[in-house]
């Protein structure tokens, strides 16, 4: 294959990276922004996600793309059950200290990666895909069902923006987030917010692994690499920037992409963490983050 | 004459640090009550105390025949509390209309009451679509001012309004809080300066050390400049 269509495959791929990683990477910058809770256990819910995907397909059998819609449906839900519970149960007892918090979703991560080892095991197992179209390009056929991710992601996104800024949960939500206690004093139940953000942003890791999962397979440690891209995504993006997170996770899913291709992953990886750490050396309120006050 | 707000017996802390000891105070209906004292005497802390901002250790704030301390903070605006918090607290990422919008969605009121608000404050509705934070210092202080009033608040708590702002737009401020008070608004007003609330408030109390000393009518305080001197420590 000559250099032009290899860089279209590379592409490719890294949009596919790309999209699953602004979902992921969003769900954390939302945590961080509007409750100041740095989560470690951020890609135990990404992990979880997976797992129960292949848990509600493998039970429900029949057609791949019923099963994967349900799991589409479900996996969130339960995730986001979780989520609620982990926060009423330990967040909100530290009253979300930044510090204790971070020790708190570290334990979180180990008990959930531990609670999948037991119940579901240490194999890496795949779920099928929805649909097996293959889109054929003059050099290549490509998977439909890859681009379908990327299009899902962007039509999540969008959905995401359009809560934030025109809707009356999104106004509470950035309220929240600006001036908890001037929030309160305008009848913001900022205890409530917080539990709701807390499962919003587990449930957008848990629907970006189950769209990922068709092409990657669920495994109990899965959640350690999108937790550490969204932290690179996010710090590179600006903390609470919808816009930043995207422009981040595009450019860190391509450059992962293109250079896995043509150099190494590890590479790439080496180059993502470079560009963080620049980014706070040189920016350290990210490229679309305004100033903490 | 009905209170529309009786505080009594009132302990606050932060912490373990008490601050505020046996506050008790009657804010009159339709009246503009005065909090005045010295830096630090507890002015702030009673007013967010009543927001259920911070916690009650013992005592009662009456509003009508609920008691405030028992409701979570969220619930004392819904009740028909509005503060202006000192240093404006705007939401200041937000744009004005954004900002006015909260202020609606406390006691769900609608256009109607956005636009009376408005009518108070021309100057915001040229600015509806501005992010607030860019707004001048008078500005931000209209808005927090239309921000509370959307609640069409029973009782009305002012933290030090014109601190920082220029003699016009002081006078802007003074004379809202008299239209107010024209429209049945009881209003707590925290100053540190007497000239600012002579031409306003209807009494006024000291307060010093966590602890409120006497209530005098305003009349009295005009004829007996030394109260002042006695409590806030400058003339």
């Amino acid at each position: 294959m000559s250099f032009g269509p290899h860089l279209l495959l590379a592409t490719l791929e890294g949009l596919v990276t790309a999209a699953v990683l602004a979902l992921t990477a969003l769900g954390l910058s939302l945590v961080f922004g509007v409750m100041r809770v740095v989560n470690v256990a951020h890609g135990e819910f990404f992990m979880l996600g997976a797992v129960l995907a292949w848990a509600v397909t493998t039970a429900l059998g029949g057609h791949p793309a019923i099963g994967f819609l349900l799991a589409l449906v479900v996996s969130p839900l339960i995730v986001g059950g979780i989520a609620l519970v982990a926060e009423r149960l330990v967040l909100r007892r530290l009253n979300y200290n930044p510090e204790a918090t971070i020790v708190a979703t570290i334990g979180m991560l180990y008990i959930l990666q531990q609670a999948a080892l037991t119940f579901y095991g240490p194999e890496a197992r795949p779920v099928e895909p929805p649909f097996n179209y293959r889109i054929l390009l003059p050099w290549f056929g490509y998977s439909g069902y890859k681009l379908s991710i990327v299009g899902a992601s962007i039509l999540l996104m969008i959905a995401a923006w359009f809560v934030l800024t025109k809707t009356r949960i999104g106004l509470v939500m950035r309220a929240t987030q600006y001036d908890r206690e001037t929030a309160q004093a305008f009848g913001i139940p900022v205890d409530r917010v917080y539990a709701g953000v807390f499962a919003l942003g587990a449930m957008l890791a848990a629907v970006a692994a189950v769209l990922v999962v068709p092409i990657q397979q669920a495994h109990y440690l899965m959640g350690l690499d999108p937790l550490l891209l969204s932290f690179i995504v996010v710090i590179i993006g600006g903390l609470g920037s919808l816009r930043g997170t995207v422009v981040a996770a595009v450019l860190i899913g391509l450059s992962d992409g293109i250079i896995s291709v043509f150099f190494s992953p590890t590479l790439a990886k080496m180059i993502a963490t470079l560009l963080v750490a620049l980014v706070l050396v040189f920016r350290p309120q990210g490229l679309f983050g305004t100033v903490a006050r | 004459m009905r209170n529309a707000l009786t505080i009594a017996g009132l302990d606050c802390s932060y912490g373990e640090v008490p601050v505020l000891h046996g506050i008790g105070l009657e804010l009159r209906d339709g009246e503009v009550l005065c909090l005045l004292g010295r830096n630090g005497a507890g002015k702030t802390t009673l007013l967010k105390a009543i927001m259920g901002l911070v916690p009650a250790r013992a005592g009662s704030i009456m509003l009508g025949d609920r008691d405030l301390t028992r409701l979570p903070a969220h619930e004392v605006p819904k009740a028909g509390v509005a503060y202006v918090p000192q240093g404006r607290r705007l939401f200041a990422e937000l744009t004005v209309a954004e900002n006015i919008e909260i202020g609606l969605m406390t006691r769900n009121k609608g256009a109607q009451t956005r636009d009376s608000v408005l009518d108070l404050f021309p100057v915001l509705r040229e600015r509806l679509k501005q992010r607030s934070g860019t707004l001048s210092g008078g500005e931000q202080q209209m808005l927090a001012m239309a921000r509370a009033l959307c609640l069409e608040p029973e009782v009305l708590l002012l933290d030090e309004p014109t601190e920082g702002l220029m003699p016009s737009m002081i006078a802007k401020i003074r004379e809202t809080v008299g239209q107010l008070r024209e429209r049945g608004v009881s209003t707590i007003l925290v100053e540190q300066r007497v000239d600012a609330v002579l031409s306003v408030a209807d009494r006024v109390t000291f307060i010093e050390n966590g602890r409120n000393r006497e209530t005098v009518d305003i009349e009295k305080l005009r004829a007996d400049p030394g109260l002042v001197k006695r409590y806030v420590g400058v003339g």
